[in-house]
Parts: structure tokens; C-alpha cells; sequence
């Protein structure tokens, strides 16, 4: 510090500068073009990858029979593929948000387990229920399975995020328990199995389209990403800015949901992706969703279509379905993040 | 008396909580551990009552290994209580007390044991909390009956850290006075890790000061409670005053919040630096 | 009755006396219900042969008593070691593993695996299991002794990957192996093997015996890892010991009739509920018979009330998962 220096006029100064510059982690054009483009080569392998193998090369000039497998069977799969990672991931970033915990997902809040058990009621109610009834039951019961969660998250006494977490996951099993019963009762317990492991291995053209609904939802999650942001600091925090909370609340949890069911319905769960994906965005972007929505959107992507296509290689020409591949990846991720979380916190 | 020697640990191998410690501790007497934050109080404390294994370096108390002897001889020798208790159990306070008779009756309680265990509640006044459970009382009351329970372990060296944790100012006098009459009346020797420096200057025989994991000095209260000693340890401008016979340390300097007050200590600045 | 005495040392005042007498009185209820229960398993609505019923039944009934009693004092003096009332082996990822070790299993020996001599397939069973166990939460306890919110969690997800490689076996077996495997993990006590239950009673006894020395040491390991220590307690050396036993007696219960996720959960909460005590001499008697009482009561109502609709797993799964969710929002700390 020297005599020249005017003293006053260095401290109002001081703040902005710093604050500006802490803003840090800033999504830039090239982070996302790149990501797109790891995408899309990935994507490319996808639509090679098969029983009947389609050489790299053959993919720009196709004979009529791979032109047919293509916009049949490996098309469709990609773009389910791409959707329902996308939708997933961003409805766990949709969920930790709104409910200011890190820890939560559509699988350890019983949105999915309801979902499965709303696609087991229409097959035993409705006899012949075809994809658009079971979409709609499952979107049902995924919408008051989590709304309950949400219900329980306001009786917790204790405000620690992984008890959260843990009340969400058993709560689920609790869902899956009965559902398990009601499958025992009926012997649909191998059904149930297929059902609640994703799979892409049994897309075809008419059998996706469904999946282009969370596209709309997502827009809509899009236009409230702000709200979503302002909501996750706290209802105080929200009123003070106006924000309706109860009202965004409520969007969240039907963002969510829609895109929970549509994607079990369609193609099965994917444990921990919706939790795996956003926190580990979150470790690199923080918690503004307008920020932080389109990447975890692309990642979200880009982990089903790693898992899918290693679950195609391990054991070709059979296919591992992604959701087992996906489970395991995630667990070990997520163990890696708990423990990460925790030696941060104690140091 | 307990011996200290070279004792080093650290948590996560990055820093050093314990920086080769040597310290002697006499014998009857109350002694106070005091320090900043992560100046690694509790954690010499800890492992002068072997709860934890430091990386290097030994304890001795009076001839005794504690590191290596066998755990219910050292639990005959030496009581420690940690400061944060909650226990998942659901226990009353005759039961907690009873289990400071474990090291000599293994569960099995003699008619002895029953005594010294009706002795340490009058002792603390825990008479009519007796069959109450723990989680029923204060957190003074609580923290009384696990006093209660070290010192019915009826060990010559009693280890505290931060007991007057949670304590409000008459309870926290109160349980200084304790440790004061344990140490003169009953001859036992106290350890204590504290927080206030006046308490310890007021209490204790002897005082330990520790920071950044060593040991800065060791003395009577007379001897530390000194401002040039003081200011180091703590980085703090603290000023001793003797009141009524006794040194008290002023630490805080509360100054009217007025819009000039950073003004001046610009002009403070400037002129020592000019 | 002297070793009952013994065991309840009445306290010298009146509170205490009354405490003491209350604590007795529920063993003793407790063991008039589980011998209530257990004739009637034996003895309500036989139809046809007398002597098939009994020794069919009998063989149930063996294997619902070993197991209730495995699980219930392996539960109780593991929720102590491990400091929560809601940690127990089951909830820490086991079961998921038992079904992983049997899907192996399936998938490498097909419908085979159902005709193996039973003591080998239990050795197996048990053997993995228990090294297994012992590793795991020698693991996490010494990881993460501070959290153990975050104990459990790990366990949960552990238990999500086991079941994911389980599921991810089960896919490549045939119809056939998969009903195999479906009647080896579900548990089921309908299909009890008597060479294989002798072994599992045998097993559990001996895992009992190595239990009761320790459990007034348990008694002071429930004070804290701290505070045991300083009462002079070799707490690792006790901590394994438990651990071990415990781990055996899930193993053994696992092996006999598959996985039973929150049995030990609600078996070893409610014994603390109905045994008042912290005395795990006498808290372990009560989880026993309780465990006893559950699983043979259980399986009663499942046979009779339900006419086997349904398994009993199923059954204990749905109400533990509500359980363990109210004892999560109860508490303040676990």
C-alpha cells in the first residue's frame, strides 16, 4: 500500500471486480459444439452397431436392405437413445433443484418405481393396453408417487440430504415391493424384470414416437429454468423475489414426472443417471439451470449412448440391456460422489 | 505424571495436527490446554488417553505405556470423556454411571461398586435425575452425568475435553470448581482442553498453550496470562488487566460502528505506513 | 430361573426393581408366544396323515425358528456395534449380494444347481458371504466411522450394483434356470432341506455361543467408540468379533431360506420397543424370540391367511420398507 493511492476509493471497487471474475465456469460456444460433436460420432457408431454389421463406410451410400435396418430399426433406437438419456438427466437436474437436494432423482424418489407399477396396473386392468394407455397410467401414478415423496420431504426431521435421499430410495422399494407382490400374485415377475431394465434392444419406427414428448417438456422445463434456479435457493428466498413457489413447485414436478413415465414406459429405468449426470455437471457449472440445463441434457445423452454401445460390444452379438450397464456405471459413480462429497466436507 | 514424547500425527497426511509434541504434565494438578482452533488440543488430548493411535511418538502416564498397554489397565489409571456424547442408547444416569465401574467389574457389580457409583452422583447432585433417562435432561444435566461416570471410574488422571461445552455461565463455573476440588481434595490429576482463557487462568495449576500442532508455553497462570505471550498464540490483541488479585485477558474491543470508523483506520494505515 | 436371575440383576432401588421386573416379565411373555406360535404352526388345521404333516411342518418350523433367531440377534448386536438403529446387515447390501452369488451360481450350473449337495452349495454360500461381510464393513467403519447416514447410502447403492450384475446374469439363463433361480433367492421355507438345516442350526448355535461372552462388552460399545475405549474395552478387537458373528448368523439365515431385506430391521427395532433394557444379554434373548415369533407367525398368516399367494419376503419387504421410512422420519438422529 503506498501513500499515492487513494484509500477510500479502492474498497467500493474491490467487490465487483472479484465477483465478476468468481462467476467462473461459463459454458462456452466451443464446450457445446464439442460435446455435439462427440455426439454425434457416437451416434454414428450407434447406427453401425448390430446384428447385421453396416461398415462406417457403407453408412453414407447404403444398399436399400441397410437403408431399411437403418431407418427401421437402428434409427429410432439412436434417437430413443439420445431422448430418453436427455430427458432423464435433466429431470434429476429439474428434481435436485426444486428440491434443494443433490441427492434426489426420478429413481430414489419413487417416480420411476410408481411409473413401473402404473405400466403393471394397465397390464392387468386393461386388458390389450397399448403404449399410449400405459403411458398414460404410468404418467399417473409416477405423478402421485412423487408428489407423495414430496409430501413425505416436508415431515423429515432431519434436514441432512443423504437421510433425504435415503427416505426416497426405501420409499421407492416400498413402491417396488408392492408392485413385486401384485407381479408375484399374477406370475408377470419376469415381465416386471424386462420392464424395469432399459433396453433399446427392441426399438423399431412406431414403437419411439412417444419419446418425442419429453422434447415439448423439456422446452417447457427450459422456459421455467430460471424459476427452477430461484426456487432451489428457498421458499424465503423465492417469495422475496416474487417467485410463486408452490406454482413452480408444482411445473417441476410434472416436468419431471412426463419425462420419468415416458421414458419407462418407452424403454425402462436407468438407475442413477438422473443423478449421476447433473451432479457431476454441477461439479463443473454450478446450479444456474439456464446454464447448466442444455449441457446436462448433452451429457445425459452421451452416458446412454456409452452405455448402450458398450452393452452392444461386451458380448456381441447379444446385447447387454443399458440398464444394467448403466446401473453399474452409476453405482460406482455414485459411490465415488458420496465419498468425494464427504472428504470435502470434512476437510 | 504424564510424559509426552516426540508425538506427531496428522489426519490426511497433508498437514501435521501433532508437530513432534514433548510435554510433561505434573501430577495432581489441574492442568488447562488452551489455543486457537486447529491448534490440535483434542487431538494430544486424544491420544494422551490412547482414543487415538498418533503416527509417531509414546504416552506414558506414571510408568504406564498407554499406547500399548493393555486397554483395562490403562482404564483403571485414566478416565477421558470427549466432548460431543449423543449416544444412540437410550440409558438412564444411574445406568451411564454404572458403566464407569466396567474397567474393574467387567459388568458384574459388587457392593463396592454400587457405592462409589451412589458416591459420584451426590458428588454431582444427580440425585433426583437418578432414573431419568439422558435424553430426558439438559444438556448441563447430561453433561453432569457423564462427569458422574469418569469420575466413578475412580482413576488418579481424568481427561476433559471441553467440558464446559454447553454450559451456561453458572454451570460452567460450577463444573470448574468441581475439577478444582477433584484435583485438591481428591488428589486426582485433570486435564482439561478450554476454550476461555480466564477460566483457565482462574482454575488451573498449570496451563499448556498450544498452536499450529506444537506447543508454545507451558506455566503457572502467572506466567502465561501475560499480553507478549498471549498475542502470539492467539493473533489477537488481547490485554491482561489485574482485577482484584487477578489477571483477566480483554480480547474484545467492540468499537462504535459510525460511518467514519473505516476512515480512520485508513488514516490509521496510512500514517504507519508512511 | 438362576441364570435368569442372574442375567437381570435387580437393581437396588424401587424404579430400577420395577424396570428389572418389566424386562423379565417381556421375555417371558415373549418366550410364551414364540412356544404359542410354534404349536400352532405344528398343530392348526392338519388334513390327512398326522405323522407327514408333523415331521413336514416340524422342518418348517426348524427352519423359521433358525432363522428368526439368527436374524434377530445378529441384528441387535450389529445395530450397536454400528451405532444406528437403523443399520442392519440386510439394509447394508447383503441380500443383493446373495442374489448375485446365486445367479452365478445358476448361471454356471443351470437347473443343476437346485440338485448340488446342499451343505456344499450352503458352505459356498456362507463362506462368501461372511468374508465378504467382514470386509465390506471393516471397510466403511473405519472410512467413514463419522457418517453414518453415509454408511447406509453406501451400503444402498452397493446393494443396487450387486443387483444390477445380478439381473445383468439372470438375463442369459433360460426360462427354465430362471425359475431355478427365482426358487432359490425368494425365500422360501416351504422347501427345507433337513441336512441343510441341521448345518444351519448347528452353524447358528455355535455363532451364539461366541456371542454371549461379549455382549456386556457390547454393553459398553454402545456408550461410543470413545467412551469405550476409555472404559478400557479392546473396542476393535470386539467390534470384529461381533461383526464376524453377526455376519455368520445372516449368512446362515440367507443360505437357508434367501434373502429377507428388513426382517432384521423391524425384528431388532421392535425387541428394543417391547425389551426395555440396554443390557444386550438380556435385549438379544428378546430379539431371538421375537425374530422367532415374526418369522413363524409370518409364515403362519402367509399359509393360512393368504393361502400362499404370496411369500412371506414380499410380505416382510413391504412392511419393513414403511417402517424403516417412519423410523427415518421419527428420528433426529439414527
Amino acid at each position: 500500500m503506498t501513500l499515492a493511492r487513494p484509500a477510500v476509493a479502492d474498497r467500493p471497487t474491490a467487490g465487483p471486480v472479484t465477483g465478476a471474475d468468481r462467476r467462473g465456469g461459463r459454458v462456452h460456444g466451443r464446450h457445446l459444439l464439442v460435446g455435439l460433436l462427440l455426439l454425434a460420432i457416437g451416434s454414428y457408431l450407434s447406427l453401425s452397431i448390430g446384428a447385421v454389421k453396416i461398415p462406417l463406410g457403407d453408412m453414407f451410400h447404403p444398399s436399400e436392405q441397410q437403408w431399411r435396418i437403418i431407418t427401421l430399426s437402428r434409427m429410432p433406437r439412436t434417437i430413443a437413445i439420445l431422448l430418453a438419456g436427455a430427458a432423464l438427466a435433466v429431470a434429476g437436474l429439474i428434481m435436485q433443484r426444486i428440491t434443494q437436494n443433490s441427492y434426489v432423482s426420478p429413481s430414489t424418489s419413487g417416480t420411476v418405481e410408481a411409473a413401473i407399477f402404473g405400466v403393471l396396473l394397465a397390464t392387468l386392468l386393461v386388458p390389450g393396453a397399448g403404449l399410449t394407455d400405459k403411458m398414460l397410467i404410468a404418467l399417473a401414478t409416477a405423478l402421485i408417487g412423487t408428489f407423495g415423496f414430496l409430501q413425505i420431504l416436508q415431515r423429515v426431521r432431519v434436514r441432512d440430504p443423504i437421510v433425504v435421499a435415503l427416505i426416497g430410495i426405501m420409499y421407492g422399494g416400498v413402491i417396488g415391493a408392492l408392485t413385486t407382490y401384485l407381479a408375484y400374485r399374477n406370475d408377470l415377475l419376469q415381465l416386471l424384470e424386462i420392464w424395469t431394465t432399459a433396453s433399446f434392444s427392441s426399438i423399431q419406427a412406431g414403437q419411439y414416437e412417444p419419446l418425442y414428448l419429453v422434447v415439448f417438456v423439456g422446452a417447457v422445463g427450459y422456459l421455467f429454468a430460471d424459476r427452477f434456479t430461484v426456487v432451489g435457493m428457498g421458499r424465503e428466498f423465492a417469495t422475496n423475489l416474487g417467485v410463486n413457489y408452490r406454482f413452480v413447485l408444482y411445473v417441476g414436478l410434472i416436468v419431471v414426472s412426463v419425462m420419468a413415465a415416458t421414458v419407462v414406459v418407452v424403454v425402462g429405468s436407468i438407475p442413477f443417471l438422473g443423478l449421476i449426470v447433473p451432479n457431476i455437471v454441477r461439479i463443473w457449472l454450478g446450479d444456474n439451470v439456464r446454464v447448466v440445463l442444455p449441457v446436462t441434457a448433452l451429457a445425459g445423452a452421451g452416458f446412454v449412448l456409452a452405455c448402450d454401445i458398450v452393452g452392444r460390444l461386451i458380448r456381441y452379438p447379444y446385447e447387454i440391456p443399458v440398464g444394467v450397464v448403466g446401473g453399474v456405471v452409476g453405482a460406482g459413480v455414485f459411490i465415488w460422489l458420496i465419498v468425494r462429497a464427504q472428504s470435502k466436507g470434512r476437510a | 505424571m504424564i510424559t509426552v514424547s516426540s508425538v506427531s500425527h496428522s489426519y490426511d497426511d497433508t498437514s501435521l495436527v501433532l508437530d513432534d509434541v514433548d510435554l510433561t504434565l505434573p501430577r495432581g494438578a489441574l492442568t488447562a490446554l488452551i489455543g486457537p482452533n486447529g491448534a490440535g488440543k483434542s487431538t494430544l488430548l486424544s491420544a494422551m488417553a490412547r482414543l487415538l493411535s498418533p503416527d509417531q511418538g509414546a504416552v506414558r502416564v506414571d510408568d504406564l505405556d498407554v499406547l500399548r498397554a493393555k486397554p483395562d489397565v490403562v482404564a483403571r489409571k485414566l478416565a477421558v470423556l470427549r466432548q460431543d456424547n449423543h449416544l444412540t442408547a437410550r440409558l438412564t444416569v444411574v445406568d451411564l454411571v454404572r458403566f464407569g465401574r466396567f474397567p474393574y467389574s467387567k459388568g458384574h457389580l459388587d457392593a463396592e461398586d454400587h457405592e462409589i457409583v451412589e458416591r459420584s452422583l451426590d458428588y454431582l447432585q444427580l440425585g433426583e435425575f437418578r432414573d431419568r433417562h439422558l435424553d430426558e435432561l439438559s444438556g448441563g444435566q447430561r453433561q453432569r452425568a457423564f462427569i458422574a461416570m469418569v469420575l466413578a471410574q475412580d482413576t488418579d488422571y481424568v481427561l476433559l475435553d471441553e467440558p464446559l461445552n454447553n454450559l451456561d455461565l453458572r454451570h460452567a463455573a460450577a463444573m470448574m470448581q468441581l475439577l478444582r476440588q477433584a484435583a485438591t481434595e481428591l488428589r486426582k490429576t485433570v486435564v482439561v482442553v478450554l476454550h476461555d482463557i480466564n477460566f483457565a487462568a482462574a482454575y488451573a495449576d498449570h496451563i499448556v498453550a498450544m498452536k499450529g500442532g506444537a506447543v508454545m508455553a507451558t506455566g503457572s497462570p502467572a506466567e502465561l496470562m501475560r499480553t507478549e505471550v498471549l498475542r502470539p498464540i492467539f493473533d489477537l490483541d488481547i490485554e491482561v488487566h489485574e482485577i482484584g488479585g487477578r489477571r483477566v485477558c480483554l480480547y474484545w474491543h467492540p468499537e462504535p460502528a459510525t460511518l467514519e470508523a473505516p476512515a480512520r483506520d485508513d488514516i490509521h494505515a496510512e500514517s504507519s505506513s508512511g | 430361573m438362576t441364570t435368569l436371575h442372574s442375567l437381570l440383576e435387580l437393581g437396588s432401588t424401587p424404579t430400577e426393581r420395577r424396570r428389572d421386573r418389566a424386562v423379565r416379565l417381556s421375555l417371558l411373555t415373549l418366550a410364551a408366544l414364540a412356544l404359542a406360535s410354534c404349536a400352532a404352526y405344528l398343530l392348526y388345521d392338519v388334513q390327512g396323515s398326522w405323522s407327514y404333516a408333523l415331521s413336514l411342518r416340524s422342518r418348517q418350523l426348524g427352519a423359521l425358528v433358525v432363522v428368526g433367531v439368527a436374524i434377530g440377534v445378529s441384528s441387535v448386536v450389529f445395530q450397536t456395534i454400528a451405532g444406528s438403529r437403523i443399520l442392519t446387515p440386510s439394509v447394508m447390501g447383503f441380500d443383493s449380494l446373495y442374489v448375485l452369488i446365486q445367479t452365478v451360481f445358476v448361471a454356471s450350473l443351470g437347473g443343476a444347481a437346485l440338485t448340488l449337495g446342499v451343505v456344499e452349495r450352503f458352505v459356498v454360500n456362507a463362506v462368501l458371504l461372511a468374508t465378504f461381510g467382514v470386509l465390506l464393513f471393516r471397510w466403511l467403519f473405519r472410512r467413514n466411522s463419522r457418517n453414518l447416514y453415509v454408511l447406509v447410502m453406501i451400503g444402498i447403492v452397493l446393494g443396487a450394483f450387486f443387483q444390477s450384475l445380478a439381473v445383468l446374469m439372470s438375463r442369459v439363463l433360460t426360462p427354465d434356470d430362471y425359475l431355478t433361480l427365482q426358487q432359490l433367492t425368494f425365500a422360501s421355507f416351504t422347501t427345507v432341506n433337513p441336512t441343510l438345516l441341521g448345518v444351519a442350526a448347528l452353524v447358528t448355535v455355535a455363532g451364539l455361543a461366541a456371542l454371549v461372552p461379549m455382549l456386556r462388552q457390547v454393553d459398553v460399545v454402545d456408550l461410543g467408540k470413545d467412551n469405550a475405549i476409555a472404559l478400557g474395552v479392546d473396542y476393535h478387537r470386539v467390534v470384529t468379533r461381533v461383526l464376524l458373528v453377526s455376519v455368520l448368523l445372516v449368512a446362515v439365515s440367507a443360505a437357508l431360506v434367501g434373502p429377507m431385506l428388513f426382517l432384521g430391521l423391524i425384528v431388532a427395532n421392535l425387541a428394543r420397543q417391547v425389551v426395555r433394557t440396554n443390557r444386550h444379554r438380556a435385549l438379544a434373548i428378546g430379539a431371538g424370540l421375537l425374530g422367532a415369533v415374526i418369522c413363524v407367525l409370518g409364515q403362519f398368516i402367509v399359509a393360512h391367511v393368504f393361502g400362499l399367494t404370496t411369500t412371506f419376503s414380499v410380505v416382510v419387504n413391504l412392511v419393513g420398507g414403511v417402517y424403516f421410512i417412519i423410523l427415518l422420519l421419527r428420528t433426529t438422529r439414527l
